[in-house]
């Protein structure tokens, strides 16, 4: 058994993990980072836009305040105004600390961050480094990280529960990929920073660690997982060759110029939104290219045309997307400085995760801090491009930094009983053992729940495909329990993916769950059956919490912002368009005209 | 899978099974082709279908996280890039990366890469060079280039001194010439770490066969852009000691390899900071 005791466990080497550890190592705690794959490989290395960031180098009117604006409507006003203020304050700095550090941006003409623009951002905003960023960002942390002393990385281990001492979190336990040895790690206190989940859809841009490990373990340490509903199609994934299907193509290609066209030629997005066009939000541009392909304008495949060829010159393009070139050329054949791109809706990022404090991070489990792409709140109903590359560095410190205080205060990491652990060790080698079903297997288990969610949990969901779906995760579970594989304890994929299964099944249910109790569409959630976006809705946050073993559904009431930060909304350049509920239109109303005349 | 997918050939893979005591050898599977499939795809096949527990990495299928690194037909390359389609008729082989240890199937371990990178001091800047920075485009695209790396470790896997293991230990390898050498021309990196890739690295070992150059997924030009002029810095830097010892009195930015400071690096404190810094929230 591998064993550690430390002052704070970071689950997960995405940006979140790694700047939550630099951050905790940093105030004096002993640090101890897991990770499912090596250092450095995780999903934030395939970001390609940008750095969401409010500097205003490039549009000096840009500001912090015009930065929340655009977030607070890019996510239909049910964000936590109030991480959305912190990040869009303290986003800024990050970024000016990643450069301290090593970490490289293209520049504009007189050597400053260049910004780029990048979808319903009022300005351009996005620093970026060529479309690379991720990688850039992931890098520069990883090299920071393994020089700070007091923290250390373990790879290649998963882990798969929290423990508990009484209500507060412990530490983890879990195994080693590669050893198949248990991996138990006492901490006095934890952060979450596990990322999000796309592989329970068919088609996603997602890497294989994007299984909700993190957040369904922490739903079974009694914490509340937010925003479940809002999963989101990032509209611009590849579409052929099938192998290649969901693949991202960053929405830089727009950024940088490049249009959206059906078969006959037309450019559907001035359609659709007649302001933002191409660069409208993610939610409006992937029901756009849904809608053209059911209304049968799609492309060869099923898809729709990105233009980028004929919008700049061919030297720019390898300039700007060298690696979009790289990836259509290698993997489709495509030279996309001479053809359009083919390209359809792809599941890309979870709005929902852990609820948490704006200020620490701290989730309603004492002692378990969240941040990145598993914790809920700064998005809402609907990301805006950028905005989680900011996310998890601002988080990721601030988490980094509540879990050591919280170390320091209560220090205690009381360690398993034999008991508990010989029962840990059976319930983690449990898919190895004999006695269940052999036939079945992981693989066509999870192929069985894209399907399900995929189709019924997808792009469009309404009451009848959503319990069907709902049916299906319970069959799921069922094979779930009995499925066993053939191998031993090392390095056996087989046993990886029963257990990737068992994760994504608890958070398909609370997608599905979440997605059936919103009745309404906003963000990300589409409901044929309630098209609208509903007042009542704009107050409710809802979180999947479990109940006697059973996953109940319940309400939170959205914080309301102060009349500051709503009359700030009015700073964003989409504030004419946007859908802003009564009680918040009254303010802004107080403020202009008579409210009667806005409501 | 639906049938217009299918191209109709079946393909042959030879894959390499075992851990490193015990049985090794190549099972051979049939893989229906889909158009435009990688190799990643067809091993994904197996796993799924055939073998569940043959053991491979990867993590993103898209090229950019560097994971799937492995021998394809001999040659060094991403599974996830390798269309099959690419590769000449017969039998595909896929064994492990052979520079590094064996765990499983087609998984090294590569932990000795991480224990290199961990003796590279980091990037360090003076600590009044106050930011925001002005830097110029023409050295962030210079050192783009080295910044691109995704740590496939295919290069450190055909080198031919790691191959000839006697001497890899005093050997950091092309992935790590790549690293020193963006810090090192980093315009506001302070640090000088040309004499440590020449003892500890064994720069010197490395004698421009440009194997590494050749299997760069990111099409890194790691023998000329980065091995060589490493290569004439450390000459400079051992073959004059004087100006050795004159920098080292200096210290400071700017003052490396008898360079002029670049254009770009001349933005202080207080340059052009305009909504900048972030003033504590409301
Ligand atoms: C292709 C692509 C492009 C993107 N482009 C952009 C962009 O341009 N701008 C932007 O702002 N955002 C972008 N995003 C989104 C952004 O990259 C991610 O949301 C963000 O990187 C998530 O970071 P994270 O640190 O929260 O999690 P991740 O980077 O996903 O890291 C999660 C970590 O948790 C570990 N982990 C998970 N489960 C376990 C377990 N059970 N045990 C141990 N460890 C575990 C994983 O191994 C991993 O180390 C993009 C995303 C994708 C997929
Ligand atoms: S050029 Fe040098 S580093 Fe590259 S493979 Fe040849 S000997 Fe190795
Ligand atoms: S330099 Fe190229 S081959 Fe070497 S590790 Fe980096 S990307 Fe891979
Ligand atoms: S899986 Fe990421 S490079 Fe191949």
């Amino acid at each position: 058994m591998i064993e550690r005791e430390c002052d704070v466990l970071v689950v997960g080497a995405g940006g979140a993990g790694m700047r939550a550890a630099i951050a905790a190592a940093e105030a004096g705690c002993s640090t101890v980072v897991v990770t499912k794959s090596l250092l450095g490989k995780a999903h934030t290395v395939m970001a390609e836009g940008g750095i969401a960031a409010g500097i205003g180098n490039v549009d000096s009117v840009d500001s912090w305040e015009v930065h929340f604006a655009d977030t607070m409507l890019g996510g239909h006003v049910i964000n936590n105004w109030r991480m959305v203020e912190l990040y869009a304050h303290e986003v800024i700095d990050r970024v000016y600390e990643l450069e301290r550090w090593g970490g490289l941006f293209d520049r504009t003409p007189d050597g400053r961050i260049m910004q780029r623009a990048f979808g319903a951002h009022s300005w351009r905003r996005l620093a970026h480094v060529g479309d690379r960023t991720g990688l850039e960002l992931i890098r520069t942390c990883q090299d920071r990280l393994v020089h700070t002393a007091g923290a250390e990385v373990l790879m290649e281990c998963t882990l798969v529960r929290l423990l508990l001492s009484g209500d507060a979190v412990g530490g983890a336990i879990g195994y080693d990929r590669n050893s198949g040895e248990l991996v138990l790690i006492r901490a006095a206190a934890v952060v979450m920073a596990s990322g999000g989940w796309g592989r329970m859809y068919r088609h996603t841009s997602n890497s294989w660690e994007g299984t909700g490990d993190g957040a369904a373990m922490a739903y079974e340490a009694g914490a509340e997982l937010q925003d479940m509903e809002f999963v989101q199609f990032h509209p611009t994934g590849m579409v052929w060759p099938p192998g290649a299907r969901g693949i991202l193509v960053t929405e830089g290609v727009r950024g940088e110029g490049g249009i959206l066209r059906n078969s006959e030629g037309e450019r559907f997005m001035e359609r659709y939104d007649p302001v933002k066009k191409d660069l409208s939000s993610r939610d409006v541009v992937a029901r756009s290219i849904y809608k053209e392909v059911q209304a049968g304008r799609g492309s060869p495949h099923g898809g729709a045309f990105l233009d980028i060829a004929t919008r700049l010159p061919a030297a720019e393009i390898h300039r700007k997307l060298p690696s979009m070139y790289e990836q259509f050329h290698s993997l489709a054949g495509v030279d996309i400085t001479r053809e359009p791109m083919e390209v359809y809706p792809t599941i890309h990022y979870t709005m929902g995760g852990l609820r948490v404090d704006a200020e620490t991070a701290a989730t309603t489990v004492p002692g378990l801090y969240a941040a990145g792409e598993c914790a809920a709140g700064l998005h809402g109903a609907n990301r805006l491009g950028g905005n989680s590359l900011g996310d998890i560095l601002v988080f990721g410190r601030r988490a980094g930094e509540a879990a050591a205080e919280h170390a320091r205060s209560r220090p205690s990491k009381p360690a398993p009983s034999g008991a508990q652990l010989r029962e840990l060790e059976a319930l983690i080698v449990e898919p190895l053992a004999g006695g269940g079903d052999t036939v079945d297997n992981p693989y066509t288990l999870h192929r069985d729940l894209q399907e399900a969610m995929q189709d019924d949990a997808g792009i469009g969901r309404s009451e009848e495909s959503l319990t069907r779906a709902l049916g299906a995760i319970g069959e799921l579970r069922e094979r779930a329990a009995r499925v066993r594989v053939a191998g031993g304890r090392v390095l056996n994929p087989g046993w990886h993916a029963c257990w990737d299964a068992r994760f994504m099944l608890t958070i398909s249910e609370a997608i599905v769950r979440s997605a059936l109790e919103r009745r309404e569409s906003r963000g990300s959630q589409w409901r044929f059956d309630f098209p609208d976006e509903e007042d009542h809705w704009s107050r409710i946050n809802l979180v999947a919490v479990r109940r006697g073993g059973e996953m109940r559904v319940e309400e939170r009431p959205v914080p309301l912002m102060p009349d500051e930060a709503v009359r700030r909304l009015q700073q964003s350049r989409f504030f004419p368009t946007a859908v802003i509920p009564a009680h918040y239109a009254r303010v802004i109303g107080g403020e202009a005209a008579s409210p009667e005349a806005h409501a | 899978m639906t049938d217009g997918q299918l191209t109709g050939r079946t393909l042959t893979l030879r894959i390499f099974r075992g851990l490193p005591e015990g049985e090794q050898s190549y099972a051979t599977y049939a893989v229906p082709e889909v158009v435009g499939m990688v190799v990643l795809d067809a091993v994904h096949f197996v796993q799924r279908n055939l073998d569940t527990d043959l053991a491979c990495r990867w993590n993103c299928k898209a090229a950019k996280c560097g994971s799937c690194g492995a021998e394809v037909n001999g040659r060094p390359a991403l599974m996830c890039k390798t269309r099959v389609d690419t590769l000449s008729d017969g039998p595909i082989t896929v064994q492990p990366m052979r520079s590094f240890p064996l765990i499983k199937d087609l998984v090294t371990d590569v932990s000795r890469n991480y224990e290199i990178n961990r003796q590279i001091p980091q990037f360090t800047a003076a600590p009044d060079d106050g930011s925001p920075w002005r830097i110029d485009q023409m050295d962030i695209d210079r050192l783009y280039e080295f910044r691109r790396c995704i740590e496939c470790f295919l290069c450190q896997d055909v080198c031919h001194v790691n191959r000839s293991h006697a001497l890899a230990p005093q050997f950091f390898g092309p992935r790590f010439f790549v690293r020193v050498a963006g810090l090192e021309m980093h315009p506001k990196d302070i640090l000088d770490r040309r004499e440590l890739v020449r003892e500890e690295g064994g720069l010197g070992l490395c004698n421009i066969t440009k194997c590494c150059t050749e299997v760069c997924p990111e099409h890194i030009h790691i023998t000329d852009n980065a091995i060589i002029p490493l290569k004439e810095r450390v000459a400079d830097e051992h073959w004059d000691p004087l100006r050795r010892l004159a920098r080292r009195l200096r210290g400071g930015p700017g003052t490396r390899g008898g360079e002029a400071a670049p254009a770009g690096a001349l933005g202080g404190p207080g340059d052009g900071g305009e909504g900048g810094g972030g003033a504590g929230a409301a």
